[in-house]
């Protein structure tokens, strides 16, 4: 019988959407079951048990798990997972980091970016910088490992109340890695990669002084503020803003791409966009072919009056 | 300390990628082919630790093809000591790569592997990961910084909420991300200097690994495109074509 395990991901005290969003393509698959491993992290429980759908919490609580070391968490999962035919965990950098080890210890193989549920034990996944879709099936017999492209599936909402059980992990776990911190760039803006709307700079702005402009009309919108590559390296920005293959995959409802020239790996983490604004000076800049709506002109005259006009 | 650095020879990233006809795979055909970019870092983060003085041996190894080589050598052109090809001609996932990479590093007994985070061909981000479970020995991956420090390694990643720092005992398995470095050009005399040294090339067969279950891969196909729009003249159009879109 079908039972899908899938791995919150959270920071000890909030639930990441990520996991809101990996939960409708688990439900796709079956009935699916959250895992938390954490440390007394009673409100990420809680947050989980509320997402639709969700048959039950597993709470496992240890001092161990205070942080988030796939070297400690891989063991555990591995463990869980033998009760499941379904492994499951979000595509971001949290799943990307704990998964493969997960399912190396397990002897499975596993998907990445799974985009789409075409059966029980077969998907959809993206290669080369989501040039190329892919099919690819699980040989049975194998637990099921993969990652969930986020910005693929929408969020389970907030009508649930799955019971929470607490769960102990027997696993030795190592002490060969360490957590010391995260640097956190505090900001005021919604999350990049929950926000409805998104408001990203390039090269083309020039200067991390100049950001002011993005941020400014983010601030207007209500929206987010990301970035390109070329803009995080030249020192604008830092890297949490960057959008694309090896930053953020997102999808927006409105992404407004500003002094971006739209290469493939840039375009690649905005494909499921709702509506996509480009503002460039170069008329056959690539970002204008797939842009729904393309204003081509000056970015520090047109900005400002953009912001203007939105009163 | 030995380094043992992991390459996968792929289609170079500035090359439009094209399904072929069978839709069974992409053409390779006189198509552009480079070192991985993110092994390219890592081979420039390896020739960094050397020049510190934190390393005396470079070995790079790749699984793949005898075309392989050519990588190999562009690695060996930067300044790795020697290479490794282990020949195939089936493309193997990242859990049999892994457990390929493991059979080397028993050999090799390195005091720190690197690997690039991700191979831009299929994206899997799992290969050092896997070698890292594999070998019992930790990971750190998506790394922008590396610090040695006797038997320790304090690496910081990039990680969606921003910057974490980890400290890792050694051995460990380093994977790289695009801000770690920005690797050295290889000059026409060191492309000389590489042919001389040592690339040891072993038959897949020879290893004696156990071949992991693997994923059976399907039909190839575009994905959904997304089309031009419009054009517009001016901000006021903007905000109109916006409005109508309800998304404003
Ligand atoms: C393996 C790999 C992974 C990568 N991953 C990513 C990724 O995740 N995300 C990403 O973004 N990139 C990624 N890149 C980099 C990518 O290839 C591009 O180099 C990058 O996206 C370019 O950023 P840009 O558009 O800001 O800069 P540019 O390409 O330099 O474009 C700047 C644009 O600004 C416009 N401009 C300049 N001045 C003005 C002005 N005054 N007004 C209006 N417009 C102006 C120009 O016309 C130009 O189109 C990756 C590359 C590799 C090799
Ligand atoms: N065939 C291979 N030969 C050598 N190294 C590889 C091979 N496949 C993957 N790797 C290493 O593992 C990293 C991640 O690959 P992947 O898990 O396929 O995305 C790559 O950047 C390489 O460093």
């Amino acid at each position: 019988m079908t039972r899908v395990l899938l791995i919150a991901e959270h920071d000890g005290a909030m639930l990441n959407l990520s996991t809101a969003k990996a939960l409708s393509c688990a439900t796709a698959i079956g009935p699916t079951d959250i895992a938390v491993f954490g440390n007394d992290a009673g409100d990420v429980c809680a947050a989980a048990a509320a997402l639709s759908g969700v048959e039950k919490v597993l709470n496992v609580s240890r001092p161990e798990n205070a942080a988030p070391l796939a070297a400690v968490l891989a063991p555990q999962i591995a463990e869980l997972a033998g009760d499941y035919t379904h492994v499951l965990a979000p595509s971001t950098t949290f799943g990307k980091d704990v998964m493969p080890r997960a399912a190396a210890l397990l002897g499975v193989p596993q998907v990445s970016d799974i985009m789409t549920v075409e059966g029980e034990r077969k998907f959809q996944r993206p290669i080369y910088a989501g040039n190329v879709v892919t099919e690819v099936s699980v040989p049975a017999g194998c637990i099921v490992a993969g990652t969930v492209r986020t910005a693929s599936f929408r969020a389970a909402s907030n009508s649930g109340s799955a019971e929470i059980t607490e769960v102990s992990t027997g696993a030795g776990l190592p002490d060969h890695s360490r957590y010391i911190g995260l640097e956190a760039q505090a900001s005021e803006r919604p999350d990049l990669q929950s926000a409805s709307k998104v408001v990203s700079g390039g090269r083309g702005v020039g200067s991390a002084e100049n950001f002011a402009l993005i941020y400014s009309l983010a601030d207007k919108l209500g929206a987010a503020a990301g970035a390109s590559r070329a803009a995080v390296d030249a020192g604008y920005v830092p890297n949490d803003m960057q959008v694309g293959q090896t930053g953020k995959i997102i999808a927006p409802d409105l992404y407004i791409a500003i002094g971006i020239s739209g290469a493939i790996q840039h375009v690649t983490g905005i494909k499921d966009a709702g509506t996509i604004v480009a503002i460039n000076k170069d008329a056959e800049a690539p970002i204008f072919e797939i842009a729904d709506i393309g204003l081509v002109g000056d970015l520090f005259s047109l900005v400002p009056e953009l912001e203007a006009r939105l009163g | 300390m030995k380094i043992l650095v992991c390459i996968k020879r792929v289609i170079d990233y500035n090359v439009r990628v094209q399904i072929n006809r069978e839709g069974d795979g992409v053409v390779t055909d006189g198509v552009k082919m480079s070192v991985n970019p993110f092994d390219e870092i890592a081979v420039e983060e390896a020739l960094r630790i050397r020049e510190r003085g934190e390393a005396e041996e470079i070995v790079v190894a790749s699984i793949g093809t005898s075309a392989s080589q050519q990588q190999l050598r562009t690695a060996l052109a930067m300044g790795a000591d020697r290479a490794i090809l282990v020949e195939t001609d089936e493309s193997l996932q990242p859990l049999a790569s892994a457990r390929v990479l493991h059979k080397l590093v028993e050999k090799e007994q390195p005091g720190l592997v690197l690997a690039g985070k991700q191979a831009i061909d299929d994206d899997s981000n799992q290969t050092g990961q896997m070698l890292s479970a594999l070998w019992g020995r930790p990971q750190a991956t998506f790394a922008s910084k590396v610090a040695l420090d006797g038997g320790k390694a304090t690496v910081t990643r990039e990680v969606d909420a921003g910057l974490e720092t980890i400290e890792v005992d050694l051995p460990a398995v380093v994977t790289t991300d695009l801000r770690l470095n920005e690797p050295r050009f290889v000059k026409m005399p060191d492309i000389m200097k590489a042919k001389r040294k040592p690339l040891e090339t072993i038959a897949l067969a020879d290893l004696d690994v156990e071949m992991p279950p693997a994923l059976e891969v399907g039909a190839h196909m575009p994905p959904p495109q997304r089309q031009a729009g419009i054009m517009i003249e001016s901000v006021d159009e903007l905000v109109n074509a916006l409005k109508e879109k309800g998304v404003l």
